[in-house]
């Protein structure tokens, strides 16, 4: 459903993508991983329409998307996290879940005011989603505080809900267990897997704890300095001999 | 520590004896065509010196003074409590603004002429606050020039009514449109801009619309003005002496009472109350609204708001415009209840005084902006027997305040919302 092909991005003399490729298939899990500074971030901010890539063709469901506004992607059906928690934070739990159903609501104005059936219908139906996927994460109990408050670990899972609200096809996550400690990274990890099978979501993550990575992924793809340095299963992976140097040094 | 606090309280007091000296030791005498300086008299220099003394005791103890102040019950007793059932508050709350609206309804009628004129005038304030609330306190868009938006309403209403003698009531909803027109204008160019930016293009624009007023002189009269504006007029009937508009009536012979000057004043002050009401509750709803939520969203961060499919020029426009469009409503008002409008009204002074109301208020916070918006317009009259001093004061109330309080005199509460509990 989702093609990369070639893409490639530069920063003045920086070249920070170099023909990366990648695709993902409905109902897979495909990971980027590479080490710092690899250009992970900016393949998804490619991808997300943050940046307009200088190079390559991205296709989602056939259709191109590279160079698009950031919200038209997001309308089509590609929502991403970022690496740090971005939540709006004076605003309370389900107030940010709310937000995200911006497209789902009746934003006309005349028809809030005078609280029209269909507004109603529509407000009601946004507020059920927001409560499902508070209770799925298990932040029901925290519905009415300010998201700045909320520990970092229930912020993370925040953010993944506020993504699902939007009915995504494709969900891409940046990083999203960092920081997080052992026990929360395993919850996240049968969450994601949980997205997958439940609700038909596409998932790419970038990831550096590569026990998840590992776990999770269908297919990984590794990159090096921008460049596409291998990809394949997991299995593979573990035994690419380019992947290990990458990683570990020149033995 | 103590060594410390006595350097620092020797810092303040010569500090106070360099700003207090120069301004009120020495005055300026004319004799003749001749300006000398003359020195103040004793009582004078023994108060400034007082006053370094008092600065300098103060800063001396100030920790164990304020130490002492916020153990008072009385100023933090609201601190401490539990917070109430949240559909009571919301039940108390709206019992108590009905009574607050039934009550000004009726208390002009038993008030001077000079009160009930400056109550338009808080109302008119009241408007222009809740309307740059949205723009600033809910959207988070630093809005400098706001009062352009004002001046648009004002003169639209003043130039319909002189050159095609267009009525206060149907020059409101044009005045008020036309606000908004020049809201989505202002709003195109500064799309992208945040922050300092934007808060420096809005101040020229707020500059090039008074600047315009003042100079397109065929038109506008330029500095001398537009006088004349017709006052409103109430299903066709005047409220002056005589009637000067055809097929119109005066108020005081349909009713058979006496003449009073004072019914035109309680009506504009009423149409003042209706509108500012209608004001409160129109935001009011939007603030519940998908497009509240978005203004608030994109204060928060714009980049997550994108990526959840929010589009930025929208939801800034829908700011500016609305905001825009209850200036136009004040400044149409404002301009009947002047009857003389001229660009002096205009001045950078009064955007900063709209948004010195939303902060001291609260941002995004409703009654706090209407409380503001009192206390900013009645305290310069009150204290107008200070005389020059009354904006020294003004000021040191702010700054006080802004050391005191500094999320404003009532903060924003978020609004709880009651999810159906999954069985």
């Amino acid at each position: 459903m989702l093609e990369v092909q070639n893409l490639s991005m530069r920063f003045g003399g920086l070249l920070a993508v170099d023909q990366v490729s990648l695709d993902v298939q409905e109902r897979e899990i495909v990971s980027i991983i590479g080490p710092n500074g690899a250009g992970k971030t900016t393949v998804f901010n490619c991808m997300s329409g943050f940046y307009t890539p200088t190079g390559g063709k991205i296709l989602f469901e056939g259709s191109e998307v590279q160079g698009k506004p950031d919200y038209k992607i997001s309308r089509l059906g590609m929502v991403r996290t970022f690496q740090h928690v971005r939540l709006f934070n004076q605003m309370t739990v389900v107030e940010n879940l709310l937000v995200a159903q911006h497209r789902h609501l009746n934003t006309n104005l005349v028809a809030g005011l005078l609280k029209t059936p269909n507004y109603r219908e529509r407000e009601q139906k946004s507020l059920d989603r927001a409560a499902y996927w508070l209770e799925r994460v298990g932040l029901m109990d925290l519905a009415n505080r300010e998201a700045g408050n909320l520990a970092y670990g229930q912020q993370r899972r925040l953010e993944i809900a506020r993504c699902m609200v939007t009915e995504p096809k494709l969900l891409m996550l940046d990083e999203p267990a960092a920081g997080l400690n052992p026990a929360e990274t395993k919850d996240l990890n049968q969450l994601i897997v949980s997205l997958k099978e439940d609700y038909c979501v596409s998932v790419v993550l970038i990831e550096h704890d590569m026990s998840l990575v590992m776990d999770i992924s269908d297919r990984i793809n590794v990159i090096n300095q921008g460049r596409p340095l291998a990809s394949g299963t997991p299995e593979e992976i573990r035994q690419n001999d380019d992947v290990i140097k990458a990683y570990l040094g020149e033995a | 520590m103590a060594a410390q606090n006595i350097k620092h309280a020797l810092f303040c007091a010569v500090i106070t004896l360099i700003i207090s000296y120069p301004i009120l030791g020495f005055n300026l005498e004319a004799q003749g065509i001749n300006v000398t300086i003359v020195g103040a008299n004793a009582t004078t220099i023994m108060g400034v010196f007082l006053a370094a003394l008092v600065v300098f005791v103060f800063q001396l103890f100030r920790d164990s003074i304020m130490g002492k102040l916020g153990n008072l019950s009385s100023l933090s007793s609201g601190t401490h409590k539990e917070p109430m059932a949240e559909n009571k508050r919301v039940k108390i709350e709206s019992w108590v603004l009905t009574g607050i609206v039934v009550l000004a309804l009726f208390w002009p009628f038993f008030m001077s002429r000079g009160a009930v004129d400056l109550a338009t005038l808080v109302l008119i304030y009241i408007m222009l606050a809740l309307g740059l609330n949205v723009v600033v306190g809910l959207a988070g868009l630093l809005d400098l020039g706001y009062v352009a938006f004002y001046a648009v309403g004002a003169y639209t209403f003043a130039l319909l009514s002189q050159y095609l003698g267009v009525s206060f009531w149907f020059a409101l909803p044009i005045g008020a449109l036309l606000a908004a027109t020049f809201g989505l204008v202002l709003g195109f160019p500064v799309l992208r801009l945040r922050g300092d930016y934007l808060a420096i293009v809005t101040l020229g624009f707020g500059e090039i619309i008074r600047i315009l007023l003042n100079n397109w002189t065929s038109l506008t009269g330029g500095p001398n003005g537009i006088g004349g504006i017709p006052d409103p007029t109430l299903f066709g009937m005047e409220f002056g002496r005589r009637v000067k508009g055809e097929g119109n009536t005066s108020f005081h012979e349909t009713f058979n009472i006496a003449y009073s000057g004072e019914h035109k004043v309680i009506f504009l002050y009423l149409i003042a109350l209706v509108l500012a009401v209608i004001t409160a509750l129109v935001i009011r709803r939007f603030m519940r609204m998908p497009v509240g939520r978005a203004w608030e969203a994109l204060r928060e961060d714009e980049i997550a708001a994108r990526s959840l499919g929010l589009s930025r020029t929208a939801v800034k426009l829908s700011a500016f415009t609305i905001g825009a469009f209850f200036a136009g409503f004040a400044g149409t008002v404002f301009a009947s209840k002047q009857g003389f409008i001229s660009p002096e009204s205009f001045v950078f002074l009064e955007s900063a005084i709209i948004l010195a109301i939303v902060v001291l208020g609260g941002m995004g916070s409703q009654i706090g902006v209407v409380l503001a918006a009192i206390a900013v317009t009645i305290l310069p009259e009150l204290a107008r027997e200070f005389s020059e001093y009354r904006m020294l004061i003004f000021g040191a109330a702010m700054v006080l305040m802004m050391v005191w309080r500094p999320q404003g005199l009532m903060p924003m509460r978020r609004i709880h919302i009651e999810l159906k509990k999954q069985e």
